[in-house]
């Protein structure tokens, strides 16, 4: 296909496109504008007050703080929490878009799913918390769950919640790209329905399914008022330390500790990132 | 007093910050201020912290909005004593000497005591280690997080002093919260007047003030305050220096300090809250003693977290709550 399709004559003067011409350039403005002011800018700001002392002056050292165990902990926290609503939160909602879009594509099913999806993902918050601590709370109407206190569990359980329906949005359009030709072809030629999807079906979903479950990864990462609300007297996860940092009244607060673990959880990001694409190369290998 | 009026109502705005119309009153303060003077009174952030306060206080320097007054703990305000305006209110004689900044930097303005507030479906409580029993499965919270929250703090430190502990060490009260946490006992939830109607937060260690049934809604509610361990705190209040409205803003104190039976000092009282002045104006017959016969007896001597004590407490906490609860 790529070799018909370079000797055609067509391809090749649409190459010259990449050269710079004013009005593609100007076009990138407004986008490349709203990331420097809305992501590049803050960005600098935490790496820049996360590296100075309160009063202004250079303290690079401050970085090792991200080795103190106490600080150690909080992220150990949030990549507790993370992992595992993410990967529950992807596998649940992996099955759940997978029953949906084996459904009638223009059933009431379907319309019913996707517009509940869309709302419970965002939902989230005190009203949220809220809503589980007075149905199966320690004195829940629904029943009593011992271990809803217990970190990760209870704050699992809640946002799961959200990561479920999350899921069913971001990764039903690629359990829609299967076509069933593909199945039919495999069938055709033999293949039982576990080696359809360990040879074709699997692989084909596999790189959207790790970047949909890095998307719930940072989802739950950077949620702050729907666990403050779960519980507020412990810090468990990076957001909320970040909060008793800008806000102690006790005479903790410190803007630079909170932009050293925001810097931290930047980092962390960067990571998840990383490896998020180490694992996409490897899973799409056989695409290239 | 008058020129102050005039130059005030010039100014026609006042910028207050994080004041809950629910606490200790000043949704009525604010009213009646509002009436008397014809001043509007701006109020942001309701809910937010003392340390917030000081942070818009510095992000919002030279705007329009930057809040003209303060209501802060006491760590805050000793901390950042270069933001304030000195002033001394016409009442100030009746401020007892050690509440205050001699300079009329700070001022402190209402106080209570901690105390445990609870549902009375537990009977009656007669001291903290009770709350260690079976029948108190989850149901412990203080009011947020102690390394944040000043009056979580003070929680924490009255545990501390009713297991024979001393002001100048909360080790004791952080080992009761392990300990209740073991027996099953600690909520680490947030206390609001919504999980207190809920049930899921029956007994919650705060303020006297902020735990009395009149303020979270619920009537069969008892507050508590352990003979062994009455532990007094007292807010600040405190002039922005570069204040919009400076006018208003000492106006709106010489209110809050005014000991007219509609002045601020009664309606602290009114709110369940205890004026500076309590002291003087109950000699002096200006004390709505109506009010102040509603509030929680107290027995046995009240005991104030110096600034010393505090951080201490505070630098134990940021080492150790979370190892010993978490």
């Amino acid at each position: 296909m790529a070799a018909a399709a370079t000797t055609e004559t067509g391809a090749r003067p649409s190459r010259a496109g990449r050269r710079w011409s004013i009005p593609a350039v100007a076009g990138t403005f407004p986008f490349l504008g709203y990331v420097a002011v809305f992501l590049l800018w803050p960005t600098g700001i935490v790496v820049v007050d996360a590296l100075k002392n309160p009063n202004g002056s250079w303290a690079v050292s401050n970085i090792t703080e991200l080795g103190n165990p106490l600080v150690r902990g909080y992220f150990i926290g949030s990549f507790k929490l993370c992992l595992l609503t993410s990967v529950v939160g992807a596998v649940l909602g992996a099955v759940l878009a997978y029953a949906v879009a084996s459904g009638n594509p223009d059933g009431v099913v379907r319309k019913l799913y996707l517009s509940a999806s869309g709302v419970l993902a965002q939902n989230g918050g005190v009203t949220l918390a809220f809503a589980f601590l007075v149905l199966v709370g320690p004195v829940g109407l629904l029943f009593h769950a011992s271990w809803f206190y217990q970190f990760p569990w209870g704050i699992g359980l809640i946002y799961t919640y959200f990561q479920v329906p999350l899921m069913v949005l971001v990764f039903l359009p690629a359990i829609d790209g299967l076509k069933v030709q593909w199945r039919e072809a495999s069938e055709s030629l033999g293949a039982s329905a576990w080696q359809y999807w360990r040879y074709v079906g699997g692989p084909l979903l596999a790189p959207a399914f790790l970047g949909a479950t890095l998307l719930l990864f940072a989802n739950a990462l950077s949620a702050f008022a729907t666990i403050e609300a779960w519980e507020n007297q412990i810090a468990y996860v990076v957001p909320q330390q970040i909060s008793t940092a800008l806000s102690s009244e006790v005479g903790l607060s410190n803007v630079n500790v909170a932009d050293l673990l925001a810097l931290g959880m930047v980092i962390t990001v960067a990571i998840v990132m990383t490896a998020y694409a180490l694992l996409q190369r490897r899973a799409a290998r056989w695409l290239r | 007093m008058s020129k102050l009026i005039a130059a005030a109502k010039q100014e026609g705005t006042l910028n207050v910050i994080a004041l809950p119309p629910t606490w200790a009153n000043y949704g009525a303060i604010i009213a009646d201020f509002q009436k008397k003077y014809g001043i509007k009174v701006n109020s942001a952030l309701p809910d937010g912290s003392s340390q917030q306060e000081v942070n818009a206080v510095k992000t919002e320097n030279g705007t329009a909005k930057a809040p003209d007054v303060l209501d802060i703990g006491m760590a805050v305000a000793l901390a950042n004593t270069s933001l304030f305006a000195p002033y001394q209110v016409s009442t100030w004689a009746d401020i007892p000497a050690a509440q205050k900044d001699a300079g009329g930097l700070w001022y402190q303005d209402y106080g209570g005591y901690m105390a445990v507030g609870y549902s009375s479906k537990f009977g009656t409580i007669t001291s903290l280690s009770q709350l260690l029993g079976p029948k108190f499965k989850n149901a412990v919270a203080l009011n947020g997080n102690p390394t944040s929250a000043n009056a979580a703090l003070n929680g924490v430190m009255m545990a501390s002093l009713a297991e024979g502990g001393s002001a100048s060490s909360i080790a004791d009260g952080v080992s009761f919260f392990q300990k209740l946490k073991a027996a099953g006992n600690f909520s680490p939830v947030q206390a609001t007047g919504a999980t207190i109607k809920a049930g899921t937060t029956p007994v919650v260690f705060n303020w006297d003030y902020l735990n009395l049934p009149s303020y979270v809604g619920v009537s069969n509610w008892k507050v508590f305050i352990p003979s062994n361990a009455v532990l007094g705190g007292y807010y600040a209040q405190a002039i922005n220096k570069n204040a919009p409205h400076p006018a208003a803003a000492r106006l709106w104190e010489e209110f809050l300090y005014s000991q007219d039976a509609a002045g601020g000092q009664n309606l602290w009282l009114e709110g369940g809250a205890r004026p500076v002045e309590q002291p003087a104006m109950s000699s002096n017959g200006s004390l709505n003693g109506a009010a102040a016969g509603k509030l929680p007896t107290v027995s046995g001597t009240p005991v104030f977290l110096s600034a010393t004590q505090a951080t201490d407490a505070a630098n134990y906490l940021a080492a150790n709550w979370a190892k010993a609860v978490g």
